[in-house]
């Protein structure tokens, strides 16, 4: 308390005589430390430059510049340095930097910015340079961008091409893409064969089917390659300004840019290429980039030039540049770059912070020079893209057996075939001189039948082609765009606030939305926003912020429910309390009575704190009151933000790295120190102490930044504030603070840690803050020491810079901690509660620490109290030696099967289990020995949850998920780290939110909330996978009814080979004739509509059960066909075949038969689909039975061609069959004959064991839901898993307790009376 | 690191240009009842009542056609007579094949059929073959509809083979069909009296008028070394060779029968009729058997009982379900939309 006592008094009694002195501007030390001091530093410096010389034998002009900026280093320092040491000076000659000195002199500040920034332009000579070697090859000649249209150093243009096919390749490649079908191989042989004699059909009937089938794929093909196409031009028809010569600067598409050109790129426009930068607006050539597109982060990151190319700030100094990089080969990492800078015959290294990525955008900066060092398809982007794996969905895998079965049968039909061909061929054909036996070709040759049976192979084996449906492929394809379409179109899943609908970015997957088993869900930005709010603090151990978070409010609610009406127990929560989220006086678990504001949002965007004790200047008034005005300066000063004046409002927002950080600056802000500018040196607060004062802008130095990692889980900056005093104020987890405090700065420990605690409790993020005054030498010897680190080159800087970090930020004081507020995104808690009740799992992987991640599982009721929480950790050692490892996977393993142990003791049936698990542990746990036993573990847990994972962690566990339990799995995340798991998963979800679009890039399906993923699951995924699945049961029961007659005709024709249907009624069933109802089918079928399935999420199980596509399921439908085709083909033969079938007495000739067998076949599917709908809209009536009229209306237009086209159905409907009432009542009777039992499979299974939707279609239908409104709520609350997580099982958990209670109570009372 | 253009990046740098504000109003899908699945439907429900009443409706309409069809079945009279091998001489039974292909031998055969029913014209002569592949797919394609049609393609004998020449001459009509053309003859004569054969009318009119020429007449039929079925007067334009267009028009089974001609007579029950026929064709070499067959016929055309058989099965499968769906019903009756059969409320203990 003492030290910051001293600190204090800075602000308020001194302000008056600093406020005089910062005139001066901010160039010039204002603060003139003792002349010690400066000679200590001085000589320190100069042995710096000393211990460098001798290492590199350098000239003296860069010798300099590396002097200047070791020594630039201490804040002010450097000038005196130039003073103190004139000799020096001389001997640096400094006459020989001439112009640039200038520009110099106005640098020193910029080196202290932030040590990641680090320039590392550490010389290296010609020999020295490791550059050479392979993958070292690249020398970019810069602003000569003429010697790179020639080899040998044509690299490739900057025009870049997403497309699949370019229009020479695309007709053999597309070809090819199709051909990769076996089914589609198959009729493509069947159409090379119709060429020849061997073929049963004419070519025609062949080619037109497959060409159709074909050429409808490749026309979507195109038109999606066309639209990619369109995007690269786009793209590459963008403009940038280019370096034209002469200093002249112009226009240029970036589709012409080349590498070596030095194109200048202003505010807020991306980067064409990969560039060198060269220089800035920013006089020390820094600059704003934002990498959204890169990584998905939408913090800034700061580039920084060279020095040597710093100078080159206005358009005409690139008249004559010239300089060479040699820098490594292009490769997709995104991070690392190696390369040299030749300029002026002086080498600079390069690294990644001077490397501008093409895709990333330039912020805050208002231009920059850079030289295209990577153009196209070699920039670091392009590279790094990775074709999205193509995934299937399990239907389609199933499918594909399907096919792989109906071939079996062709093929096993085309034998029989053929050996009865060739038998009769042998035994028969001698004696059929009706034939000419003994004047034939080798296919009809008895003398020869093994060779006639071969050949009669071929032709079965493509007579009976329509057992496999051509069009399966297509129509599939067709009916999945369209779901998409539907999909996209989904009004209820459109987000107005982003304005983004959601988006089936395949359609391969629609079906699988249906039975999905496991969700794994990221948390930031998938869960919550990733928008803080400040909600609370604790400062000088006493807690402010009345606010309640919104996991209070829900215990509270929950409370409040129960208090009402115990008994009542089941109403749907979320709808029955919109009400109540209102007004009502709520007691909170932890006695502070509070109204639950009616307007949920903040007014402020990051701020919903609230308590007039630290609002409007009242903190003055606190006992405590030096240490509050501590904290807040902490929260001003401590971070890495930059402030961004928006013009039209004069609001400053804040772009920061994290937003805990935007929502600190916010809070800082309404508190009254508002961050407004920020200097390379300086952070600048305008400082109010009450609304009536007058602001007071005060100028913080900012002497150096330790910057935050996930390991070091803590920043701090060091500050000189006004009367000089360095002050280094640190925040950080909570637990990293609490361990370096100081012996007498744990004056609070205690009061904070309590606070902590009920922060965390309720579901909100924390940090502590802390402070530490340093005296000067102590601060500049650790100074130099961190400088060194800073400097060092080679793989161990960060480590030093580390170690020497941690040096510092020791003996800390304590002032308080925050608590922030991640906000649920809107309606995540109802939807967990809906995907539980639907039976889905959910795990939730996170890269936040342990203790957020279980806040947020409270938060969304993943986990509970009375929830019997496993934790699997291993001890926090530095696992490096072979024993260590060991002991922590043995201790493991023994966690694992004490838990599993646990479980399975548990009597309770309705005893949860969560699984909690960190990053570290996971990597023992994801070992191959281990993690059967994990997953087994994992599975019986009602919730799991996966902190500090790392985004391949995260992969991993999707995998292991995926491949162990063997269920579908769909992950769901919004962030570049989420990629892995995205691309994994069975199904990938984006949410296309705030942060970039990596995850949407990589995701199969695109939302903009979590909330839609309910819908998205529970409507689309259970209507599309019921769909399907009925659709492709359809479609073989349909090829195999028709595809059989076939077979059964040829027994009666010696196998011969003959088809007794027209070639064109056979190219038209599939594509014409049957196709577009069982689209109707799998586009528009509903069981249950959309409402419905909201309301009784247990429907969607009917999916992860796969009731719908069992192989019992396929077989029966398979069976199906195989009876329609006996029934279809002997009533047609057995009526036809002899006797007359007209009054007139005319016999049936094949062309009859054929066609009034195709009539029934034709009926009969379409009336089985019939049966199979559940829903007619007006569209299905009309493809169903316009397919039907179609067939007329095709067989009597045939009859009207020429007989040179229709041969035998010349006039077949209007002369023979039309008039004949056998053909009609012949249909009519195979009509029923093969739907019957269908039809009464269907009654009395409906009748006797109805599904779900046949239950609830009744109580629809008959309107029982409006008649009995209590039955209907009652189910609608029933109609759920079991589930052990999510809201209700929250409340059914607790209700189970209250009732336990009651219960004891009552036998207790029922005791007593008895006595 | 797969270098292909992936398809992430074609979004990605795409994507990046893309102006979100001004478009946002045009992202918002458009409402209709169509895009969000809500256009009015029908939702037919299979509840108890519609099965039975569509069962026991099937069963009536069905039992009635089928009745109908049975009678008019009955009605035909139908009489069949096989002459294979009755009409082989004696000593030739054990070579027939040698017998037929023997164009010295006298092929006439006199046959009696008995009328035991009343036939009241026109009654039908059909001659059915057996265990002949008209539908052998060799056969079938052995023809050319172009020559049949006009006269100026009598060259035009592509599919023909192997009957497409005689003597290096396109053969009208050409093809194995043609070839075997039928050329058993029958007559008739009741009481001593001829009975006219009317063999005018037996062919589909459009065959006669469309797909066989009028001015298309025979040319090297059955000139070529082996000589197949009948032969064809030349002087007569293929529309009118009615028995050839029967013919060609092939059937569907190996056992079928084609129409030969119309008695325009009645006939008497206790009648019998001589029949003098040629036995020319060949059908012993595959053992084929040849029969005559007089019908009459109905609405429904020629005798067939399979109809009105399968009818009224048909029926009273659809009645018997229909009663065997009341006694179930009735025995263990499920209330419609009755909650308690939802699978949460079955087992609710399970999952």
């Amino acid at each position: 308390m003492s030290r910051g006592r001293e600190f204090l008094p800075l602000v308020s009694s001194e302000r008056e005589e600093r406020e005089g002195e910062r005139e001066e501007g901010a160039n010039k030390t204002s603060i003139l430390p003792s002349l010690s001091l400066c000679l200590l530093s001085s000589c320190v410096s100069l042995l710096l430059v000393e211990e460098i010389i001798p290492a590199h034998t350098l000239p003296v002009a860069d010798l300099t510049v590396l002097g200047l900026r070791e020594v630039g280093i201490f804040d002010g320092l450097a000038q005196r340095f130039h003073s103190c040491c004139a000799g020096l000076k001389r001997k640096l000659k400094w006459g020989l930097m001439g112009p640039r000195l200038g520009k110099r002199d106005r640098l020193r500040w910029s080196h202290l910015y932030t040590f990641a920034c680090a320039r590392s332009t550490a010389l290296v000579d010609d020999e020295q340079s490791s550059l050479l070697g392979p993958g070292f090859s690249r020398i970019v000649h810069c602003n000569q961008s003429q010697l790179h249209r020639k080899p040998p150093l044509n690299y490739c243009n900057n025009y870049i091409s997403t497309t699949r096919y370019n229009a020479i390749t695309f007709i053999p490649k597309a070809l090819f893409e199709q051909f990769r079908r076996v089914a589609n191989i198959y009729f493509l042989l069947a159409a090379i064969l119709s060429l020849t004699p061997i073929s049963p059909f004419s070519p025609l009937s062949m080619i037109a089917p497959l060409s159709f089938v074909v050429g409808l794929s490749m026309a979507k093909e195109a038109m999606e390659d066309w639209r990619r196409f369109m995007q690269d031009m786009k793209v590459n028809r963008r403009r940038v300004c280019i370096h034209k010569g002469e200093g002249n600067f112009g226009n240029k598409q970036w589709q012409d840019i080349r590498v070596g050109d030095v194109v200048k790129v202003e505010k807020d426009q991306f980067f064409p290429a990969d560039l060198l930068l060269l220089s800035s607006s920013y006089e020390d050539g820094i600059c704003y980039v934002e990498t959204m597109n890169l990584d998905g982060e939408t913090n800034l990151k700061v580039k920084r030039s060279l020095e040597v190319t710093l100078t080159m700030e206005d358009d005409t100094a690139f008249k004559d540049f010239t300089a060479t990089i040699k820098c490594e080969d292009p490769n997709p990492s995104l991070y690392t770059f190696v390369g040299n800078f030749e300029y002026e015959r002086q080498v600079y290294v390069l690294d990644p912070s001077q490397i501008l990525l093409r895709d990333s955008k330039l912020r805050n900066t208002s231009y920059v020079y850079g030289v295209v060092i990577f153009t196209g398809h070699e920039s670091k982007v392009m590279q790094n893209s990775t074709e999205s794996p193509s995934k299937r969905s399990r239907i389609e895998q199933k499918m594909d057996s399907i096919i792989y079965i109906l071939f079996t049968v062709l093929v096993l039909i085309s034998l029989i075939s053929s050996i009865g061909f060739a038998v009769m061929t042998k035994y028969k054909m001698p004696n059929w001189w009706f034939l000419q036996p003994f004047n034939t070709t080798s296919l009809y040759d008895p003398s020869r039948p093994a060779v006639s049976g071969v050949f009669h192979l071929v032709t079965a084996l493509i007579l009976y082609g329509y057992l496999i449906p051509i069009s399966l492929y297509v129509s599939i394809e067709v009916v999945k765009v369209l779901q998409a379409t539907f999909i996209n179109q989904d009004i209820l899943m459109y987000d107005e606030e982003i304005g983004k609908p959601a988006r089936a970015r395949t359609s391969n997957l629609n079906e699988e939305l249906g039975q999905v088993d496991t969700i794994l869900s990221d948390k930031t930005g998938t869960l919550t926003c990733n928008q803080m709010d400040f909600l609370k603090c604790s400062i000088a151990g006493i807690s402010y912020g009345v606010r309640a978070s919104e996991v209070e409010m829900a215990a509270a609610k929950q409370i409040a429910s129960e208090a009402d009406d115990p008994e009542n127990v089941i109403h749907d929560h979320w709808e029955d309390n919109v009400g109540a989220y209102g007004s009502s006086g709520i007691e909170l678990v932890n006695g502070i009575t509070c109204m639950v504001e009616k307007t949920q949002k903040p007014a402020i965007k990051g701020f919903s704190f609230e308590d007039d004790r630290l609002m409007h200047g009242n903190w003055r008034n606190e006992p405590t009151a030096s240490t509050i005005l501590l904290f807040f300066r902490i929260l001003a000063l401590c971070h890495s933000a930059i402030p961004e004046l928006n013009e039209k409002t004069g609001d400053l927002t804040y772009e920061a790295e994290s937003p805990d950080e935007a929502a600190f600056l916010v809070a800082a802000r309404e508190f009254g120190f508002e961050f407004y500018k920020r200097t390379q040196s300086s952070v600048f607060i305008r400082e109010r102490y009450s609304s009536s004062e007058k602001p007071v802008e005060r100028e913080f130095k900012i002497l150096n930044l330790l910057e935050f990692n996930s390991k070091r889980k803590r920043m701090s900056v060091v500050v000189r504030d006004e009367s000089g005093q360095i002050i280094l104020l640190c925040k950080g987890a909570d637990s990293i603070i609490l361990d370096r405090l100081s012996k007498n700065g744990r004056m609070y420990e205690i009061d904070t840690t309590k606070h902590l605690n009920e922060y965390g409790e309720a579901g909100l993020r924390t940090l502590a803050l802390s402070y530490r005054v340093l005296d000067e030498s102590e601060y500049s010897a650790w100074n130099n020491e961190f400088q060194k680190a800073k400097t060092a080159i080679g793989p161990d800087r960060e480590a030093q810079v580390e170690r020497v970090s941690d040096m510092m930020e020791k003996d800390l004081i304590l002032v308080g901690a925050t608590a922030v507020e991640d906000k649920l995104q809107k309606g995540v808690p109802q939807c967990i509660d809906k995907l539980a009740q639907a039976g889905l799992k959910i795990w939730v992987l996170t890269g936040d620490k342990i203790e957020t991640a279980i806040n947020i599982g409270y938060a969304c009721s993943l986990l509970r109290q009375g929830m019997k929480q496993i934790s699997l950790s291993i001890a926090n050692t530095d696992l490096i030696t072979q024993d260590a490892n060991k002991a922590a996977k043995e201790n493991l393993k023994l966690q694992l099967t004490n838990a599993s142990q646990m479980i399975k003791l548990e009597k309770d049936p309705y005893a949860a289990f969560s699984l909690i698990i960190d990053g570290k542990t996971l990597t023992y746990a994801l070992e191959d020995d281990l993690k059967n036993q994990f997953l087994s573990l994992a599975v019986d847990c009602a919730s799991v949850i996966c902190c500090r994972v790392s985004p391949k962690q995260k992969a991993l566990v999707t995998r292991l998920v995926k491949e162990g339990t063997g269920k579908v799995t769909l992950g769901i995340g919004d962030g570049a780290n989420d990629v892995g798991m995205i691309q994994e998963a069975d199904i990938g979800v984006g949410i296309s939110g705030v942060e970039g679009m990596q995850a949407v890039m990589a995701s199969d399906f695109s939302i903009s909330q979590f909330r839609f993923l309910e819908r998205l699951l529970v409507v689309h995924g259970h209507w599309c996978y019921k769909r399907i699945a009925s659709m492709i049961c359809y479609f073989f029961y349909k090829n195999i009814a028709f595809g059989l007659t076939i077979f059964y005709f040829e027994a009666y024709t010696g196998f011969s080979g003959q088809a007794i249907y027209d070639d064109w009624y056979m190219i038209l069933f599939n594509v014409v004739l049957t196709s577009l109802p069982v689209i109707s089918l799998g586009v528009f079928d509903q069981d249950v509509p959309s409402d419905v399935c909201l309301q009784f999420p247990a429907l969607y199980q009917q999916g992860p059960k796969n009731l719908f596509f069992g192989w019992p399921r396929i077989i029966g439908w398979m069976f199906n066909g195989l009876y329609s085709s006996i029934i279809i083909y002997f009533i047609n033969i057995a009526i036809f075949y002899l006797a007359a079938f007209r009054s007139d007495g005319q016999t049936a000739d094949m062309a009859a038969i054929g066609a009034t067998m195709f009539t029934s076949i034709i009926w009969v599917v379409n009336v089985q689909i019939i049966l199979i709908i559940n829903h007619f809209t007006w569209i299905q009536h009309l493809l169903v039975w316009g397919s039907v009229v179609a067939w007329y209306i095709f067989l009597f237009a045939y009859g009207m061609a020429s007989p040179t086209i229709s041969g035998d159905a010349y006039q077949l409907l209007q002369e023979a069959l039309g008039s004949a009432p056998i053909y009609w009542i012949v249909t009519i009777l195979v009509i029923f004959a093969c739907n019957i039992p269908y039809l009464a499979h269907i009654s009395f299974k409906r009748m006797f064991t109805p599904l779900d939707h046949h239950v609830i279609q009744e109580i629809k239908h008959f309107k029982l839901d409006e008649v009995d409104q209590h039955m209907w709520k009652r189910e609608k609350s029933k109609a759920r898993q079991k589930t052990k997580i999510g809201f209700t099982a929250r409340v059914d958990a607790t209700i189970r307790q209250l009732k336990g209670k009651l219960h004891r109570k009552v036998s207790s009372l029922t005791i007593q009376t008895m006595f | 690191m797969n270098h292909a253009n992936g398809s992430a990046v074609a979004g990605s740098s795409s994507g990046s240009g893309d102006d979100l504000a001004p478009r946002r109003n045009s992202k918002r899908p458009k409402y209709s009842r169509f895009t969000q699945q809500e256009l009015p439907a029908c939702k037919p429900i299979l509840t108890p009542k519609w099965v039975i009443s569509v069962f026991t409706l099937i069963g009536v309409i069905f039992v009635p056609i089928g009745v109908a069809a049975l009678l008019a079945s009955n009605n035909v009279v139908e009489i069949v007579d096989q002459y294979d091998d009755k009409c082989v001489p004696p000593n030739m039974t054990n070579d027939k094949v040698a017998y037929i292909q023997n164009a010295t031998f006298d092929k006439t055969c006199i046959r009696t059929l008995q009328v035991l029913k009343n036939m009241s014209q026109p009654i039908y002569v059909y001659y059915q073959l057996d265990n002949f592949y008209q539908n052998h797919r060799r056969y079938v394609k052995s023809r050319n509809d172009e020559q049949l049609r006009k006269a100026s393609q009598a060259n035009e004998t592509s599919g023909c083979d192997p009957e497409r020449t005689a003597n290096g001459a396109p053969i009208v009509p050409c093809g194995l069909i043609a070839w075997s053309l039928f050329n058993d003859t029958y007559k008739f004569s009741l009481d001593n009296k001829n009975l006219t054969v009317n063999k005018k009318g037996i062919s589909w009119k459009s065959d006669r008028d469309h797909k066989f020429g009028k001015d298309v007449y025979p040319k090297n039929f059955q000139n070529s070394s082996v000589i197949g079925g009948a032969k064809l007067d030349p002087k007569i334009p293929l529309s009118e060779q009615e028995d050839l267009i029967v013919w060609m028009r092939t059937a569907a089974l190996p056992t079928f029968r084609k129409l030969y001609g119309k008695i325009e007579q009645d006939l008497k029950e206790g009648d019998s009729i001589i029949v003098t026929l040629e036995n020319n064709y060949n059908t012993y070499s595959f053992s084929g058997k040849k029969k005559l067959v007089l019908s009459t016929s109905s609405w429904l055309g020629g005798k067939n009982d399979f109809l009105g058989i399968a009818y009224l099965a048909i029926g009273g499968l659809c009645f018997f379900l229909a009663v065997a769906f009341t006694v179930i019903y009735l025995v263990k009756p499920r209330k419609l939309g009755d909650p308690s059969y939802l699978s949460w409320n079955r087992n609710p203990a399970g999952n």
